[in-house]
């Protein structure tokens, strides 16, 4: 009898794992349909090529164009990426070949912490010291003389680049690292008994056998700042101009998002969910080529 | 040190190069220079990298501890808020309430799929893959993209309206892989010998997972735990759309709600109380600190543990 009843119970409960198992896939499922069943019609009753090719954003006259916003999301990510690859790579080589253990007792909590600050904050922080400092740097003539413009916002591309690119360094640190520290020993010691020096041996046979993670990290970087919002939204200008230069304000997909919902209706509101459909094909895009990336990784 | 290795590792090669006499003397001193000089710079520049990586931090944390401390008045903390006292204290209280129903919800999913990947799933099943394909995606889909979502469905289509049960499932959905993930590497890393005497002793799969695995691996599921926390306290674009910004202690789980965060980003956005902005920064700030410093507490355990 006992056992019977711890047999219903053994099958029930791997049954109930199993459910929890599929909640992921449920849930990526309702997603995927509620922002395409959401987001595609209107993309369509705007009309694709005017939707997503159109250059002026403009609600109020019905005007639904995200090109300004779509490369706003790329430039910035971009600036975010050419701030936060290098300084990250360098401290991920720093703490997996250079760093004594002492150091890295400090380093990796530090790198934690840095990825565990809000971006609410990270947003304030730019906006109470980036934003100004930027500000008063270009409004000297020097500066300007050698930058050749007129007038540059403290409040723009390079700001908010300057911030993702820092928002993104524990990810580039935590996940080139990881590759670093999984490259085999005996590389390092070949390279060294063939004469190179250490430096030389970890530029030149570690990196390179670590090339894969560290396309991962980038690859990982990109996601993270192309869906960031809050801290974007705070110190990017959020104009819906096309993008103007380096020190100009502009818009992304996600802060379009964030600023217009919280008052449209109607095809405007279905406008910025399409928004949100496209900016969604980009990171499925981008998850595919991480998932890519590491396959390759597997069958080297 | 690698200062040492340098040195070991530079002699030998500048003997046996010099005993081959492949290269003129001349040139191989030139090159020898360049080399030293490229190595400097390298060494310096990752070094340069690394005290970059830590001044930011420094000085993102001083700069709002120096501003923020100074801000910190009694005023802030009172119960009700108003635009007078620009009170924190509601939005605290909703960020607790959230984070217990976020983890209310994701806690026991997240632990019992990881139980199925590890413990159950066959090697090879094709579910499994698509388990950990789905579960990939959901840690890349951005913070708004989850927001948006939670309105078009929590908010919309099961009619909750803005509203803290619609933001907790959001936020669940969200922290779900980070405590699939951390859970799954925390089994992986009981030893198989733990099962097999729990076997021998004749326990049943569940009596074996229930007793042995799942305690054995309880600091690993704990440090998933503190993450997810740590995620969920700092979250403001996924609960904007979603349990939007009411700044009042609920009567329900389905009154509208303003986190912590979120309250950060209305008053940054309003800008017309910079003094307690900075104020809820510091608490925003600590909490982070503080979480932070509990999940090394718990990894420190997990080590001495093993």
């Amino acid at each position: 009898m006992s056992t019977r009843t711890s047999n219903t119970k053994e099958v029930v409960m791997k049954w109930v794992f199993t459910a929890c198992a599929c909640i992921s896939i449920l849930a990526v499922a309702l997603i995927c349909i509620f922002l395409f069943a959401n987001g595609l019609p209107t993309i369509f009753e705007i009309g694709p090529l005017k939707f997503l090719l159109g250059t002026t954003w403009k609600p109020g006259n019905d005007i639904y164009g995200i090109l300004p916003m779509i490369l706003g999301s790329i430039y910035i990510t971009a600036g975010a990426i050419v701030v936060g690859v290098p300084i990250g790579l360098l401290t991920a080589i720093y703490m997996s070949r250079f760093a004594s253990p002492r150091i890295n007792k400090v380093l990796l909590p530090a790198v934690q912490l840095l990825a565990g600050i809000p971006s609410v904050v990270y947003g304030f922080f730019g906006m109470v010291v980036l934003v100004p400092a930027i500000q008063a740097v270009l409004k000297t003539d020097f500066v300007r003389k050698t930058l050749g413009i007129s007038n540059g916002k403290g409040m723009s591309l390079f700001t908010a680049s300057l911030l993702l690119g820092i928002m993104i360094l524990p990810t580039i640190i935590t996940v080139s690292k990881a590759s670093l520290d999984a490259v085999p020993e005996s590389y390092y010691e070949g390279s060294l008994a063939l004469g190179a020096t250490h430096e030389r041996s970890v530029f030149f046979t570690i990196l390179p056998a670590a090339k894969s993670g560290v396309l991962s990290a980038v690859i990982l970087g990109i996601g993270r700042a192309i869906g960031e919002t809050m801290a974007v939204v705070m110190v990017a200008g959020n104009q819906t101009w096309m993008p103007q230069g380096l020190f100009q304000g502009l818009r992304t997909m996600t802060s379009n998002i964030v600023i217009e919902m919280g008052y449209a209706a109607d095809l405007h509101r279905e406008a910025l969910i399409a928004t949100g459909v496209v900016l969604f094909v980009f990171i499925l895009l981008i998850n595919v080529s991480f998932s890519l990336v590491k396959e390759r990784e597997k069958n080297a | 040190m690698p200062e040492s290795t340098i040195t070991t590792g530079a002699n030998p090669g500048e003997y046996s190069a010099s005993r081959a006499q492949m290269i003129p003397p001349a040139k191989n001193r030139e090159n020898r220079t360049s080399a030293r000089v490229w190595a400097f710079v390298m060494r310096w520049l990752v070094r340069l990298a690394a005290l970059v990586t830590v001044a930011v931090l420094v000085f993102l944390i001083g700069y709002i501890l120096v501003m923020g401390i100074p801000n910190l008045k009694l005023s802030l903390f009172e119960w009700e808020y108003n635009s007078e006292n620009v009170s924190l204290m509601p939005a605290l209280i909703n960020t607790l309430l959230m984070t217990a129903f976020s983890l209310a919800i994701a806690t026991p999913l997240g632990i019992f799929a990881a139980v199925w990947l590890v413990e159950y799933a066959k090697r090879g099943n094709k579910m499994v893959k698509v388990v950990r394909l789905t579960t990939e995606t959901l840690q890349g889909i951005p913070s708004i993209v989850y927001g948006l979502f939670g309105m078009l469905f929590f908010v919309t289509q099961l009619k909750w309206g803005y509203s803290l049960i619609a933001g907790a499932f959001t936020l669940s959905i969200m922290v779900l892989p980070v405590i699939m993930r951390t859970t799954e590497e925390a089994l992986l890393a009981v030893p198989d010998s733990y099962r097999e005497g729990s076997f021998g002793l004749g326990a049943g799969k569940l009596r074996t997972v229930f007793n042995i695995v799942l305690p054995s691996a309880m600091p690993g599921i704990l440090s998933g735990i503190i993450l997810a926390v740590g995620r969920i306290v700092g979250e403001t674009a996924a609960l904007i759309y979603t349990a939007s910004t009411v700044a009042a202690i609920p009567n329900s789980v389905f009154s509208s709600t303003r986190t912590l965060a979120v309250h950060m980003y209305m008053l940054s956005n309003e800008g017309l109380h910079v003094g307690e902005t900075y104020g809820t920064a510091v608490v925003l700030l600590a909490l982070v600190l503080a979480i932070n410093a509990l999940s090394g507490f718990v990894a420190g355990k997990l080590a001495k543990g093993k």
